[in-house]
């Protein structure tokens, strides 16, 4: 089961959060941009303090009752996505909406890269997909 | 290195490709002029391509004009220039004797099939007259390509970039002596949130001719 999504942008910026699951608390939207900024730094640290080197940082954050999957793209956009702890292929399902976003966000005009999202066709087409992850 | 070229008019462009083909480095590319103009299924565009550039050219045109309407003229100006010239490849791409023509219904279905297939590989999925007004007729696209990826956000929700489509529909109906003025609305329908309908209101002097020629 997928809990939720953040997309941040290279500058550690927090431009999209959507819950997917209505038992969720939802927190407030100041909240969101410290968490989505407080992650950025830990994966910056995370690539910093690896002892192999070139390493692309965290990728998985696993608790008792959820695990954090982390996808950076190559050019330094994150998705988190939040799932219960028995979820198979999120790698899939990460790559999918990495795919969705190129499609609904990078080519809708009206789109200000970095900036925050705003684009119905967006919400939708991940409305539509996200069950079926 | 020599060639020979073909020296029967006819066949010198298909000869031709190799010889008149400019690349760097040795490698030698066809470039676009040097295709035949019939090969239809070669010259296939990628969509994502397209949707960057029509998102390129929307972004261009917003930072140009004041207003919603001033907007949608400008895309359906840079339609009509393709429009003109979409009749002319496609009537010259027609198999067998290419027909020109001249009544107004006809035009429109040649729209709605031929010049729809020819540039969203598909036709349009309706044709209709509308039932009010006797010089309007509507094509109707469930999935337009234009809008695919584009949401409006909601301070321009009375803009519709299929104004681009509606200017090459009004590029081919001028081309046809059938001028008139094409306007797109999006109309959704239950699982058809995109569906478009391209109001076609012809002018006077079409509705004339169309007269005289049915005497």
């Amino acid at each position: 089961m997928i809990l939720s999504l953040y997309i941040i942008n290279k500058a550690g910026g927090l431009v999209y959060q959507r819950d997917f699951n209505e038992s969720l608390n939802r927190l407030s939207s100041n909240d969101y941009l410290i968490l989505a900024g407080t992650f950025h730094s830990i994966h910056a640290i995370t690539t910093r303090i690896s002892p192999v080197g070139n390493s692309e940082g965290i990728e998985l954050l696993e608790a008792d009752g959820f695990k954090l999957h982390c996808f950076q793209t190559v050019t330094g956009i994150k998705f988190l996505l939040i799932t219960d702890p028995a979820h198979p292929n999120t790698d899939a399902a990460l790559r999918r909406i990495y795919r969705l976003y190129s499609d609904f966000v990078m080519k809708n005009p009206f789109y200000t890269p970095d900036m925050p999202i705003r684009a119905e066709l967006f919400d939708q087409s991940l409305q539509r997909t996200i069950p079926s992850l | 290195m020599s060639k020979i070229i073909s020296t029967i008019p006819g066949r010198l462009a298909a000869n031709q490709t190799d010889t008149w083909s400019t690349g760097s480095g040795g490698r030698r590319r066809a470039s676009i002029l040097d295709r035949s103009l019939n090969r239809a299924q070669a010259s296939e565009v990628n969509l994502s391509a397209f949707s960057f550039l029509f998102s390129e050219i929307l972004q261009y045109t917003q930072n140009r004009v004041d207003g919603i309407s001033d907007f949608e003229q400008r895309l359906n100006t840079l339609g009509f220039g393709i429009g003109v010239r979409v009749l002319e490849l496609t009537m010259w791409r027609e198999k067998g004797q290419p027909r020109r023509e001249r009544r107004v219904l006809n035009v429109l279905y040649y729209i709605h099939s031929v010049v729809w297939k020819s540039l969203f590989g598909r036709p349009a999925h309706a044709l209709e007259k509308s039932t009010d007004n006797e010089d309007e007729y509507m094509l109707i696209d469930n999935e337009p390509v234009a809008s695919r990826f584009v949401s409006v956000p909601k301070e321009l929700s009375q803009f519709n970039c299929n104004a681009f489509v509606a200017g090459i529909i009004e590029g081919v109906l001028h081309g046809c002596q059938c001028s008139a003025r094409v306007t797109a609305h999006t109309v959704p329908v239950d699982g058809k949130p995109l569906r478009t309908i391209f109001l076609i209101k012809l002018s006077e002097e079409a509705v004339q001719r169309e007269e005289q020629i049915s005497k």
